[in-house]
């Protein structure tokens, strides 16, 4: 049975028919065209679904998408500048070779967002502990770890200065 | 710029924005869905299908069993076709088996409007099966009163293979000489996965022109064209395969897995499109796995340290089909053979023997993760009889330089191995260590272990090695680089870039790489296996980029009226080659070829390389661990891989590809294994209960290189993707060796296995 | 797409009741992180669901007016982890929670349906037991309290009825007023992880020399003494156990090496694990003691205890780093600890107090 649900995707207000039955990787997915959502075990052992609802990163496979009315969700498309210009999350992936298959990319990505959302600092320790819920098989984690040390600590400081 | 600069990936852009399109991200909207009915059984027969309940199911479109599909037996593996029958691979398996050989086997297939009817159905399909008795385990495969598996293999041994060195005879070569020190043991590797993170997927449709189209998530897109039309009976090209961006492979998708049946699907279905996701569940069970490899060695040395003769017999479990088959443990005794030099020589028996368990493929390494385990802790062992310092002994003993192996004549031309165990020495303070952590005692203890290894580049002269490249000048003066080469993940489109800015002085932002492979358009290409193609097809690339730019300097000398010779190419212009000016930009080169009224061209160029030559990659781990005995735990406190692979075309992606290798390898050491109960039916195939490592799992991982320019090498690269896995157990292994006085023989280490020693050791 | 007949998402607690009452077939989901997995498996699949993810009485978080913790089953595992009362009155529990799978999980999943789901190896199990928490369950017939010592009946089994709700996990202050405890969770990995064994140790100490704790200082004369210790188990047994044998033969110990040791031993009377393909018996057998005694070796760092004091030959360094980490924290909670000076918290824990769940 389809159902109307209201969400905001990406800073855009959407109205979506979907079948209750949907979990919300489905409807991102296969009716928004959001295909940066991955599906990787279905069953909330990977993170390659990862999007933030309502700024917190959950797995997107074992969430349903009737339980998002009302609420943000973010995915990497909704990341980039107006002119297509990369995020400091994006481009510190980028640049420091933390992208290879990339499949575990687009989910990372999103841990980070949440994690500069919270305008803390974290060792290099913490956000081992942080990004465990993503596996990745090609990296050995190191060069994510490095991108997610630089822009945690990139903006910690952006913010500081902004307070001065 | 070019080879040796620290270039972005040219595909992170896509690839962190979400624009890098995968298999099921272009999948059409109205594909029905399939899903594949597995044995329950592992080792009997299929009798009969109840579908009755199942096609009642709303949405089910079509139920198809193993009594519908074609009577044609084929083979899987990612290997090139040999056209001598005797070098082909082992054709062991229908699209669909009534045979069946393990649990999980393909025995039918539903395909239904949606998933969750496809899913309803597959619950209520009854299958009646003839039960034989599991035989998961190679020991219980080789009894006398085994089922037999394949009826063509009586006896379940797929192949056994000889080699000796020398003597060639381990009782001839030590029988007569007083005081050597023996030692014999036993070593066992266990099954593990791949999990690569995006799972097998593929969609396929027939097109207008009556070709089956199959999009698919492979590393191998001209073999799955030729292995669909060899199991479907019909000319390869009547298959058209693309190839997207794949979620990674490490040999998985190096075998040509479901795309067959998805073939098959689709035309019973009228040409539908017709899409399959594997689940990670079945990714486990009905995929391929590593070979669990089973040595018993024998070795001899001298008081003084010289290694006189070695034997060793190996069992490698191949599963219920034959895939790579005996290629894996061919390996193994290669590497055996090939890393130490023994006086009087060695000798290696290998069984590949068919075992009703999941099939045993290529994966990361092709064997040599067993092969150095094996080699790499019986060494330590020897070291550890002779109280000798590990490092001295293997200086004293390992492969020489300008090593050429006996059997298949592959040469060792660039030879880095001691530079790269010297140049660790001093990064992780061996002797230093060494020294430290003697004598101790407590529950928790430390130590400091290593392994070496070598690693050949390519195939041949066991396979075929070939490849083509295709180059096309834009009228902007940019070229298309087409490789039938494909990109896994690894970051062959970046190097490949980097290759042809290099050749032909562009800069890379010149060179669009095209990434996807279509066997319709993409030249040929056997694909990404090995650690075959920076080297195999970098020399395609090469020779078409130097054709290319022939091209373009022969049309310069027309425009410019200047004897092609004295040009050169260098930032995207025609130069003077001795005084490096700039004499025409590519952009106006190129636009006048195209629309010249005297002499239009279209300046494209594409070559083939039929590969002769190989080479030896090596290189060194060492780990610096922490043992929690009463725990049984392993913490590792610092890992150093240190590689000897060539020239690095990109430093950074080499230094992430040896991180990978380096994870994969403390999985393989520490948590992974496959498990299966005395029916063969798996216990943990999922990724909560496979101890894949996570990021807190995972310790610093150091990486240095040796950089020695390969003579062979198309830009004196050699082997780089495989080797970081393969030295990291071992040394781990004796690593712990080194804390705790307890030698661990089988792997991976896990902590009930540690606790288990160390209360048989009477140290907890 | 999950194969389910239909969902229901209840308003309120009592909307739930009555949907569960009216679908003889329906299950309750929360978090969904149990329950769309197993209906994926095929276990629960063509099933009805009636949701309460989005009951937001269900996830608050609060002290009532006698001190009583009371924690919403739908407070997902982060949320109870930052939550400032719970690090400030029950850290372990903050930090048990705190291990359950990985992020995204800790995000999503329960601790009401950490419970719920029966499991022995559910990471907040243990914990609870320590605690002494009472559930509260809501159904057709009215509201009980179950002790959670009573809660559970076997594998994946407890004693809450299909058309029961989970309202309420009670802890009362005398229950962690005072005491002091580590959960360890020991599993194959440190990330996404079930527990091959858990082991929670709450222990409150007999008071010692007025000073003694305030100025750090510890003279043998000021020698502490074991007032009241628990220990609990997930996954020594089929269900979470407390080994109350041992609890009683701690009472009135002196603090010491004796002490760590008999309850190693002691708590192996108690325990009953079982051999399974993801660890044997024998293996956990061995963990059951050193788990103990790490626990309470750290529990009683946590307390006060001076390391040299515990002189605990096994504690390797993870531990001891952990531990000064803890020290730096607990020196916040202790000051605080019986001052009632909470200015956000205390106003809605008197809007609590005064009677506004009737629910």
């Amino acid at each position: 049975m389809l159902k109307i649900i209201h969400m905001t995707v990406n800073g855009k207000l959407r109205e979506i028919a979907v079948d209750e039955r949907e979990s919300l990787l489905d409807t991102l997915r296969n009716r928004l065209d959001l295909t940066s959502v991955k599906k990787g075990c279905e069953v909330g052992e990977c993170g390659a679904c990862t999007v933030l609802v309502n700024g917190e990163a959950i797995d997107s496979c074992i969430y349903l998408t009737v339980w998002a009315e009302g609420k943000h969700i973010l995915t990497v498309e909704g990341l980039q500048g107006p002119n297509g210009e990369l995020s400091p999350i994006q481009r510190a992936f980028v640049e420091e070779a933390a992208v290879q298959c990339g499949f575990c990319t687009p989910g990372l990505i999103l841990t980070a967002v949440e994690l500069v959302g919270t305008g803390k600092r974290y060792t290099r320790e913490e956000l081992k502990k942080q990004i465990s819920g993503h596996l990745c098989r090609c990296t050995g984690y190191e060069n994510i770890l490095n991108a997610m040390e630089r822009i945690v600590a990139e903006q910690s400081s952006l913010t500081l200065e902004e307070k001065q | 710029m070019g080879v040796g600069a620290k270039s972005v990936r040219v595909d992170a852009y896509a690839k962190v924005t979400g624009q890098a399109k995968y298999t099921a991200d272009m999948m059409p909207k109205d594909a029905l869905c399939a899903k594949v009915i597995h044995s329950t059984i592992a080792n009997g027969w299929v009798k009969g299908f109840h579908l009755e309940e199942a096609l009642k199911v709303p949405g089910v479109v079509k139920i198809v069993t193993c009594f519908d599909v074609p009577d044609i037996q084929f083979g899987t593996p990612g290997h090139p076709w040999s056209v001598e029958a005797a070098h082909q691979d082992v054709q062991d398996r229908k699209i669909l088996n009534q045979r069946v050989r393990l649990y999980g086997d393909d025995i039918a297939a539903v395909v239904a409007e949606d998933e969750v009817a496809a899913s309803r159905a597959a619950r209520l399909i009854g299958v009646e099966y003839e039960e034989l008795p599991p035989i998961p385990e190679v020991e219980e495969a080789m009894a006398p009163d085994a089922p037999v598996l394949h009826e063509e293999k009586p006896g379940n041994v797929l192949v056994h293979s000889r080699l000796t060195v020398g003597e060639g005879d381990f009782e001839k070569s030590t029988s007569g000489e007083e005081g050597l020190l023996i030692l014999e043991k036993t070593y066992r590797t266990q099954r593990v996965q791949h999990c690569h993170l995006e799972l097998p997927v593929s969609f396929a449709y027939r097109d207008g022109n009556g070709k089956i189209v199959i999009v698919s998530s492979t590393q191998i897109p001209h073999i799955v064209r030729r292995v669909v039309g060899q199991a479907l009976g019909i000319g390869w090209g009547q298959v058209r395969v693309i190839k997207p961006y794949i979620g990674g492979g490490f040999g998985n998708k190096q075998d040509v897995l479901y795309e067959p049946l998805n073939a098959f699907l689709c035309l019973q279905v009228g040409g539908r499109c017709v899409k399959m996701e594997i689940s990670r569940e079945e990714t486990f069970v009905s995929t391929r796995v590593r070979h669990a490899i089973t040595c018993h060695v024998k070795a001899a040395v001298r008081p003084d340290g010289t290694l006189v003769a070695r034997k060793l017999d190996a069992y490698s479990n191949q599963g219920g089909y034959a895939s790579h088959g005996h290629a894996i443990v061919a390996n193994l005794a290669n590497v055996f053979k090939q890393l130490y030099q023994d006086e009087k020589g060695m000798e290696a028996d290998s069984y590949t023997v068919y075992t009703s368990s999941a099939t045993g493929g290529a994966m990361r390494g092709y064997g040599i993760p067993q092969a150095d385990f094996v080699t790499e802790a019986m060494t330590e062992d020897l070291a550890r009889m002779l109280h000798m310092d590990p490092l001295e002994y293997r200086l004293k003993n390992c492969m020489r330089e300008g090593y050429k192996d006996p059997h298949t004549g592959i040469t060792f031309h660039s030879y880095g191995l001691k530079a790269c165990i010297e140049k660790g020495r001093e990064v992780i303070h061996w002797d230093e260590k060494r020294r430290e952590y003697e004598n101790q005692s407590g529950p928790v203890r430390r130590g400091i272990g290593m392994a070496i290894f070598c690693y050949k580049t390519g195939v041949h002269p066991i396979s075929l090695e070939t490849a083509s490249c295709r180059m096309v000048l834009n009228q902007d003066g940019s070229i298309q680089l087409q490789m039938g080469a494909t990109e896994i993940g690894q970051g062959a489109d970046t190097v490949f870039t980097q290759m042809a800015a290099e050749t032909l002085g562009f800069s890379e932002d010149k060179v669009y790489i095209i990434s996807a492979q279509d066997t319709d358009v993409t030249p040929f290409d056997t694909g990404a296996y090995a650690s075959r193609q920076t080297y195999v097809s970098g020399m395609a690339l090469k020779q078409t980029a130097q054709i290319l730019k022939g091209k373009i300097l022969a049309y310069a000398e027309e425009m410019l009226k200047r004897p092609a010779e004295g040009m050169d190419i260098s930032d995207n212009c025609i130069v003077d080659a001795k005084t490096k000016d700039a004499l025409l930009s590519m952009e106006e080169l190129a636009t006048e070829a195209f629309y010249s009224l005297s002499h239009s061209v279209h300046i494209t160029a594409e070559s083939t390389v039929h590969c002769k030559d190989n080479t030896f990659a090596s290189g060194v781990c060492f780990a610096e661990v922490e043992v929690d005995m009463p725990f049984g735990q392993v913490k590792v406190l610092r890992i150093l891989n240190v590689h000897d692979s060539g020239i690095l075309i990109n430093p950074k992606l080499a230094e992430a590809q040896v991180h990978g290798g380096m994870s994969m390898g403390l999985g393989y050491g520490l948590s992974e294994c496959l498990m299966y109960d005395k029916n063969g039916r798996p216990l943990n195939g999922n990724l909560l209960d496979y101890k894949l490592p996570t990021a807190m799992d995972t310790p610093h991982l150091e990486v240095e290189f040796v950089e020695l320019e390969d003579p062979t090498g198309p830009y004196g690269n050699k082997a780089l993707g495989e080797p970081p896995a393969i030295p990291v157990a071992p040394a781990l292994r004796n690593a712990v060796l080194h804390a705790t006085g307890v030698a661990i023989d089988s792997l991976p280490m896990d902590p009930q296995k540690m606790v288990a020693a160390f209360q048989e050791a009477g140290l907890i | 797409m999950y194969d389910i007949e239909g969902i229901y998402q209840a308003k309120n607690v009592q909307d739930a009741i009555a949907a569960l009452v009216r679908q003889p077939d329906a299950v309750v989901i929360s978090g969904g992180s149990d329950v769309l997995i197993r209906i994926r498996e095929g276990k629960l699949a063509g099933c009805r669901l009636v949701s309460i993810h989005n009951i937001p009485e269900l996830k608050e978080i609060y002290r009532e007016a006698d001190g009583t913790i009371v924690i919403g089953p739908g407070a997902a595992f982060s949320h109870i982890t930052k939550d400032r009362l719970i690090q400030t009155w029950i850290p372990v529990l903050g930090e048990a929670v705190d291990m359950v799978g990985g992020p995204q999980i800790r995000n999503i999943g329960t601790i009401g349906g950490n419970v719920c789901n029966g499991a022995t190896s559910a990471d907040s199990a243990s914990t609870l037991f320590t605690l002494n928490a009472v559930l509260e369950l809501a159904g057709p017939d009215g509201v009980r309290q179950v002790p959670i010592a009573e809660f559970y009946t076997g594998p994946g089994r407890t004693v809450r009825c299909r058309e029961e709700i989970l309202t309420a996990i009670r802890i009362a202050k005398k229950d962690y007023k005072d005491f002091f405890g580590k959960y360890i969770k020991y599993g194959k990995r440190n990330a996404m992880e079930i527990a091959t064994l858990g082991c929670a140790v709450h222990v409150k100490l007999a008071k010692a020399r007025e000073g003694a704790v305030q100025t750090g200082m510890y003279a043998p004369q000021d020698k502490k003494y074991v007032e009241e210790l628990r220990i609990a188990y997930g996954v020594a047994a089929p269900t979470p156990v407390r080994c109350r044998e041992t609890e009683r033969k701690a009472a009135g110990m002196p603090v010491g090496p004796e002490l760590i040791a008999m309850v190693g031993k002691s708590v192996l009377e108690e325990v009953n694990p079982r051999s399974s393909w993801r660890a044997s018996k024998e293996f956990r057998v061995q963990l059951v003691e050193e788990m103990a005694k790490r626990a309470l070796t750290e529990a009683l760092v946590r307390a006060g205890v001076p390391e040299d004091v515990l002189n605990p030959e096994h504690t390797p360094n993870n531990i001891q780093n952990d531990t000064r980490k803890y020290a730096e924290n607990d020196a916040g909670n202790q000051a605080e600890n019986d001052a009632e000076n909470h200015t956000k918290d205390s106003k809605r824990e008197e809007k609590r107090a005064g009677g506004e769940r009737n629910a």
